[in-house]
């Protein structure tokens, strides 16, 4: 077995371009979970809506890369509004519902044949990214010499990524550590209360969905920007739900959370996919055929990533960087 | 350090209060009488939940600068009369001003803004935030709860060090400075009653109004409470307050309003009021938290018999909505 290769590889999995998308949509999810303790099970949506609305601006009707992002991140605000206003007034279990279908009926209606000219159907659309692709100024092969490296166009992505996370994590900090980000918290513990001491409890909630909501549009067109494709698959349920595996691995109600969470879930996933491939292939494989196939292999990871979540749940439940006196306090 | 804060806040509010309980001694000792100077006025205020009518209050007016407390038995609807007046709950019907300015449909949270802030008989503390940082919440007006502000804390840096100072000087005051830098979540119920009170009066409301705020404190820290709540009206602000401590009630209150049933029964200064037959028969109605004997139980049975009789005897000339009401009952 190739160790080294094994190592390089997942490393290259959980510090590329990926990780780093997924690291943006937690994010945002910290400021709607982890902060205002607003369930939002839709983010998928949010990426979507500024995913496709970035890519048919230039692929369908041929317009500015740079507007199409920029529209991109208003449709997403767009669509933090349309879902706060009549969710937000109600209780937390209601957004979560509404996101949940708004992000299904999102990536549906995106799909469909009727709007096939527009959105590409279930293909999607490419050749949109050409003005991101020609500001990329690295050739060849990139990376720490004999560690890991990758392809120039993935490192152009993964940095232009990870460089929008740390801008998207500082405004966070600054947010979170002001009175603003503190009558957030406050609501994530006991709307009523705060309310009492006159703050207007909606307004912040939809300031809330809407800052987290244009995080998660910005994963959105970078998802888009590091496939140089973008499809209705991407924006799948379960996107949704490994950006809250990546929040909780990390920590919710932490600024560096998700970037933690991220790197180690994709770093995890993909060594398990390739511990389990190699062990498995070859002429006389490491776990014989009678216990496991190669194409069961395929599927073990999952099975390890969700016993290892269970455990962290059960031994960690705070996540790495969560705070062990702040869990103390849910047990009263 | 307390002195320093009252002619301070005196000032600042310009309540004369030694006219303000003066000006109550001229007021008749019946529900619904008109106060000389009343802050709050509520009419015909309705509230129903299903067939159980919670709230039914005709007129009430409270005076300002004054102790005034709510009482009655367990379910007369004075919680719910809390939530109806701060904007947390919504009445079937009724009109209701602080200060002279209607209140109906106004939300809670400008209610509070208007000075008018309330605490919770189930307290509502902040649970994963300092106990100092759920003072800082309380402070009004503050810039860095601006979002575009916010990020930027020389905007709001020098405000968040006197609103600091300001809590201290409050925590130090309900002797939970200790507890500083804990979690709110980690402190005892009494404590947790004290915290909510001091945290109300980092918004320096002109009404303060307290849902039992003696339930679960010790008796020894009872006393330094009071002594707190009457610095509050020293200081010009009017409090009301719900209690069940009839002590206390009579120790520290002004004026007393009864509500039983959603009604308000009786109003009066304490003394008057405790002698009241009717106050006296609201409690006895109902199973008052007070530990009874064998021979009051028996008592109140008979008397809650003797009720029910009468009320069937009178039904011919009540309403339609009571008469059906009775006869649920009967
Ligand atoms: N949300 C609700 N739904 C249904 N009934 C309610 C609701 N809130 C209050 N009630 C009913 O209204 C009546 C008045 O309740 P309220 O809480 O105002 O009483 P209270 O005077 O504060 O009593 P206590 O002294 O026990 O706190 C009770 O009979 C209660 O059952
Ligand atoms: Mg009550």
């Amino acid at each position: 077995m190739d160790w080294h290769s094994i190592f390089s590889q997942a490393l290259q999995q959980g510090l590329g371009p990926v990780a780093a998308v997924y690291c943006l949509a937690a994010i945002g999810l910290n400021v709607h979970f982890g902060s205002t303790g607003l369930l939002n099970f839709g983010q998928a949506g949010f990426m979507a809506v500024a995913g496709y609305a970035m890519t048919s601006f230039v692929a369908t009707w041929g317009l500015s890369f740079w507007l199409g992002s920029l529209v991109g991140l208003v449709a997403a605000a767009l669509l933090a509004l349309l879902l706060g206003v009549p969710t937000l007034r109600l209780r937390a279990d209601y957004l979560a519902i509404v996101t949940i279908a708004a992000a299904e009926i999102i990536r549906q209606t995106i799909g469909s044949v009727t709007l096939l000219k527009y959105f590409g159907g279930q293909d999607g659309l490419q050749a949109f990214n050409s003005s991101f692709a020609n500001l990329n100024p690295f050739t060849g092969r990139i990376g720490i010499p004999g560690v890991v490296s990758w392809r120039p166009y993935d490192f152009w992505t993964l940095v232009v990524c990870w460089l929008l996370c740390a801008l998207c994590c500082l405004v966070v900090w600054l947010l979170m550590r002001s009175p603003w980000g503190r009558v957030l918290k406050g609501i994530r513990e006991d709307e009523d209360a705060v309310r009492s001491l006159g703050k207007n409890v909606y307004a912040y909630k939809m300031q809330s969905l809407l800052i987290g909501g244009l995080i998660g549009g910005l994963a959105g067109i970078m998802t888009a920007l590091q496939h140089s494709a973008i499809n209705p698959s991407f924006f799948a349920t379960d996107t949704t739900f490994f950006a809250y595996t990546v929040l909780l691995l990390g920590g919710a109600a932490r600024v560096l959370g998700p970037v933690a969470g991220t790197i180690i879930f994709w770093f995890l996933i993909s060594f398990l996919d390739l511990f389990f491939g190699a062990a498995t292939s070859g002429a006389d494989p490491l776990i014989p055929a009678s216990i496991m196939t190669s194409n069961q292999a395929s599927l073990m990871r999952f099975v390890v990533m969700g016993l290892s979540l269970m455990l962290l749940m059960i031994y960690r439940p705070q996540g790495i960087f969560g705070d062990r006196r702040e869990l103390a306090i849910d047990a009263r | 350090m307390p002195a320093e804060i009252n002619t301070e806040l005196e000032n600042a509010t310009g309540v004369d209060v030694s006219a303000a309980r003066a000006a109550l001694r001229e007021v008749a000792h019946e529900p619904g009488s008109k106060k000389p100077d009343p802050i709050v006025v509520a009419d015909n205020v309705r509230r129903t939940f299903g067939g159980l009518t919670a709230v039914d209050v005709q007129h009430v007016e409270i005076q300002r600068g004054v102790i005034t407390a709510l009482i009655g038995p367990n379910g007369a609807g004075k919680t719910t009369f809390f939530n109806l007046i701060t904007g947390f709950d919504r009445p079937d019907d009724g009109d209701w001003s602080f200060n002279g300015q209607s209140l109906r449909g106004v939300a809670a949270y400008r209610v509070a803004r208007m000075g008018m802030v309330r605490t919770f008989q189930l307290t509502k503390v902040l649970a994963k935030l300092t106990v100092l940082e759920n003072m800082r919440v309380g402070a009004t007006g503050q810039h860095g709860e601006r979002l575009l502000r916010a990020m930027f804390a020389p905007f709001w840096r020098h405000q968040e060090t006197s609103n600091t100072e300001k809590a201290d000087a409050l925590l130090e005051r309900f002797l939970l400075i200790k507890k500083r830098e804990d979690f709110a979540g980690s402190l005892s119920g009494g404590q947790r009653k004290l915290l909510e009170m001091a945290r109300a009066l980092m918004a320096d409301p002109e009404l303060v109004m307290l849902d039992e705020p003696m339930a679960g404190v010790n008796p020894a820290l009872k006393q330094s409470l009071l002594g707190h709540v009457k610095s509050l009206r020293d200081e010009g602000r009017t409090v009301l307050f719900v209690e069940h401590d009839m002590d206390m009630v009579r120790d520290i209150s002004d004026w007393v309003i009864v509500m039983a049933q959603g009604k308000v029964i009786a109003e009066g200064p304490p003394d008057s009021v405790m002698g009241d037959q009717r106050v006296i028969d609201a409690y006895l109605g109902s199973h008052h938290d007070q530990d009874l004997s064998v021979e009051m139980e028996e008592q109140i049975l008979a008397a809650a018999e003797a009720e029910i009789a009468e009320e069937h005897g009178e039904e011919p000339v009540q309403t339609a909505s009571t008469s059906s009401e009775g006869e649920q009952r009967g």
